[in-house]
């Protein structure tokens, strides 16, 4: 063991007494101011494991005779910044979309509860800007499936659209080839018609065997000229604003097969306050009436 | 008289240079320095230096400043919540902060400048160190008496006198250390509310922590470790010795006039000796613990107390001042040459530093007192670039903020050109009701973000990407700011 142990004349300290090819160490102790600290944090963590949540057990963990938790703890400031924007609410709830739009501070405080529940609960298909993808519609243009104003898009949000919920939007688009109301090449002749509507038809000839088809078919929801029904939910053909995509074999399919777009009711997922807040933001994008 | 020497009989001081390097073991704890109490020119430089800048640090956040109700009104305030950092009519804003560099070049260079000049100026005089130690050792020296009393009372075994006098010392010290941590944080909150705060218990946790390591670190730096600082920690000392050059005035003795030493009896000779008398005065009072006649060291913070020392010792003797003195290099070689001796205080290095900083100085005042009071900055909408509208219009959103670094609201006027029949559209403005642009009012010293539209008609676009620019009109004073940027539509 420690067998060649010698005091060094430089430093007066005791060497460890091993000698490795000659090379020896010196067995300075540890200082004491360094050992009595490491003994305080011993009896610290001691104290700390009686106080504070500390050791995990099969199924749970020693909770501490404080009690503190964090997410108790993120729980109460949750409480305490409800607290705060409460009175905010209040007035949001009693105040009108012009009221709001022209309160700058209340409208800086529905946009920004707004954007932020947008991009939680909407922004998976609508987008993280509002503009949309294939099929789930573009929030910032002036184009509304059922309606831009506060009152309308609050009710789209709360009830969503063909889902389960009684009140949900529901538009009936009739699947035209697959439920074998018109043949193929008519339903490319409506097509081109449709076309036209927006002025994006060569085709005289086509645009002309449609037109009656049209007439027949599509008037009722779509409207004369295909200026859509919001009542229906029936989209504007005449304009270029589409949502499943506005070239030929795109309208061939939705004339053919139809679309039922889903969206989820949120009136039983969120509170009140921050479907508000939503219909506010959205209104705000642009296209709001 | 603090010294019991008859004129002509010069006391010899019995003292060790105990932080000169040659004593200074490495496995030896430090030997505590008691400098005596000097008098003199540079004595009196010092105390003023001190009562002045003590002064500043300690009473500048109880200066008021009125600007307006809803802006604090302390002069100097680094308001971190808000952002700003106000200096009586300054206020600067996040943005602004490269002033604050500007500042630390300038502190850089006039360091620079000072110790090519008169070598450690700043440590031997200003430096918070130096200040708080000569603080700590008034009150020492106040409590346990001059040098000879304070040593004979470290050999004493403790008594109950003795400990009364360490309680009382290392209480007011703690008392002087609370106070400078107390000081420093007023610079970031309203000095009355938080002064009254903390006595209440009602102020924020970080205020305390602070104060209690500013207690610390000032209790420990000024009144325990004190030169060991300047020995061991500081960069400084190590970085001077490279802005120092052989003209710069550093505090020398003359050793050719003052060798070979040896104590001298009254009506001695003065031949074939030198004028040092061996009296060791310079080491007594030197608060670094060195002894001066051995040359520059690192260890000097040119504090000159040595040189009020020795001429006054000097003085009795009747032999000229000046055997320690504020001398350069080449002035040294100089005189040994038989030159003429002369200081140089402006050669090509100094001048080059005054150069420099009076030019960044320029250019601090001249973008400080050119800054305009209101500003713009606009945000295009990435996502998405653009929108389509039903009649075929083009539609791009930006985020859009103005600055009203004014101390009242403001109403500014929005404009944008670009493109022909472009529009404007405001989330949130007032109505102009001329019928004009929008109007925003922006509150005082706020920044406002708003989201605007704008509109490019059907077929006025004429590529996916034109420039436009964003205007705002104060709508009193006619002041503008600009910003541009771009209208992105589809690829043509």
């Amino acid at each position: 063991m420690a067998d060649q142990v010698r005091v060094d004349p430089v430093s007066g300290t005791e060497t460890t007494g091993h000698k490795w090819d000659g090379i020896e160490e010196l067995d300075t102790p540890i200082p004491n101011w360094w050992r009595w600290i490491l003994y305080a944090t011993i009896v610290w963590s001691i104290g700390y494991w009686i106080a504070m949540p500390a050791w995990p057990i099969v199924s749970g963990y020693t909770k501490g005779v404080l009690g503190y938790s964090s997410r108790a703890a993120v729980a109460e400031d949750i409480k305490v910044a409800a607290a705060a924007q409460s009175q905010f609410n209040e007035k949001l709830r009693k105040a009108s979309l012009e009221q709001v739009r022209t309160n700058s501070e209340l409208l800086e405080f529905a946009l920004a509860g707004g954007r932020s529940a947008f991009n939680v609960n909407c922004s998976q298909c609508h987008g993280s800007g509002a503009q949309g993808f294939k099929g789930y519609p573009n929030l910032n243009d002036d184009e509304w499936l059922w309606g831009g104003t506060l009152k309308e898009i609050s009710f789209t949000i709360t009830h969503g659209a063909r889902n389960e919920s009684d009140d949900a939007r529901v538009s009936e688009m009739p699947a035209f080839l697959k439920d074998e109301l018109l043949k193929e090449n008519q339903i490319n002749d409506v097509a081109e018609y449709v076309l036209s509507l927006s002025k994006n038809s060569e085709d005289a000839k086509a645009v002309s065997r449609g037109a009656p088809l049209f007439k027949e078919h599509c008037v009722d929801c779509h409207a004369e000229g295909g200026v859509g029904n919001k009542e229906f939910g029936a989209p504007a053909l005449s304009n270029n604003i589409w949502l499943y995509g506005g070239d030929r074999s795109a309208i061939r399919e939705t004339i053919a097969n139809s679309r039922k777009g889903v969206m989820p009711a949120w009136g039983p997922l969120l509170d009140p306050d921050t479907i508000k807040k939503l219909a506010i933001y959205v209104h705000s994008l642009g296209g709001g009436k | 008289m603090p010294d019991d020497i008859t004129p002509g009989n010069i006391e010899q001081f019995d003292v060790e240079p105990v932080n000169k390097k040659e004593n200074r073991d490495l496995f030896k704890a430090r030997t505590k320095i008691h400098p005596k109490r000097g008098q003199g020119l540079f004595r009196t430089l010092k105390w003023w230096i001190m009562v002045v800048t003590l002064g500043i640090y300690y009473l500048t956040p109880w200066i008021r400043w009125d600007r307006g109700e809803s802006l604090p009104d302390q002069a100097v305030l680094i308001d971190i919540p808000a952002r700003r950092f106000y200096f009586f009519f300054i206020e600067i804003w996040p943005q602004e902060l490269f002033f604050v560099t500007g500042l630390l070049v300038l502190a850089g260079v006039g360091l620079f400048l000072t110790t090519s000049v008169a070598g450690r100026m700043w440590c031997g005089y200003s430096c918070p160190q130096t200040v708080w130690t000569d603080l700590f050792l008034v009150v020492e020296r106040f409590i346990e008496g001059e040098r000879n009393q304070r040593l004979r009372l470290d050999k004493a075994d403790m008594s109950a006198s003795k400990l009364f006098k360490k309680i009382i010392k290392h209480a007011i010290w703690l008392i002087i250390a609370m106070l400078t941590g107390g000081a420093w944080i007023f610079y970031y909150a309203d000095a009355p509310t938080l002064t009254a705060n903390l006595f209440t218990l009602e102020a924020p946790m970080v205020a305390y922590i602070t104060v209690a390591i500013l207690t610390f670190t000032t209790y420990s730096l000024g009144g325990l470790m004190r030169e060991q600082i300047c020995t061991y920690m500081c960069p400084w000392p190590r970085i001077m010795g490279a802005m120092m050059d052989e003209e710069s005035l550093l505090v020398t003795y003359r050793e050719d006039r003052g060798e070979p030493r040896r104590s001298h009896k009254k009506g001695e000779s003065w031949d074939d000796r030198g004028d040092c008398v061996d009296c060791n005065v310079c080491v007594a009072v030197c608060p670094m613990g060195i002894d001066i006649r051995d040359g520059h060291q690192l260890e000097c913070i040119t504090c000159a107390l040595c040189i009020d020392a020795c001429n006054s010792v000097m003085g009795k003797v009747d032999r000229p001042r000046g055997l320690i003195a504020y001398t350069s290099f080449a002035d040294e070689q100089r005189v040994a040459n038989g030159e003429k001796s002369r200081i140089r205080p402006a050669r090509p290095r100094t001048l080059i530093y005054l150069a420099v900083f009076c030019l960044v100085a320029g250019i601090m005042f001249y973008g400080l007192f050119t800054r305009s009071d209101m500003d713009v900055n606009v945000l295009r909408d990435r996502n998405p670039l653009f929108t389509l509208l039903s009649d075929g219009a083009i539609r791009n959103g930006f985020t859009f903020k103005v600055l009203n670094k004014a101390h009242e609201p403001r109403t500014f006027e929005l404009s944008v050109t670009g493109i022909s029949g472009i529009g404007l559209s405001v989330v949130g403005a007032e109505e102009n009701l001329s019928g004009g642009p929008p109007y925003i009012t922006v509150r005082p010293d706020k920044l406002k973000s708003l989201r605007i539209l704008v509109t490019a008609p059907k077929g006025t676009l004429k590529n996916d990407s034109v420039d436009i620019d964003f205007a705002i009109k104060e709508i009193n004073t006619g002041e503008q700011a600009f910003y541009d940027s771009v209208f992105r539509g589809p690829k043509k």
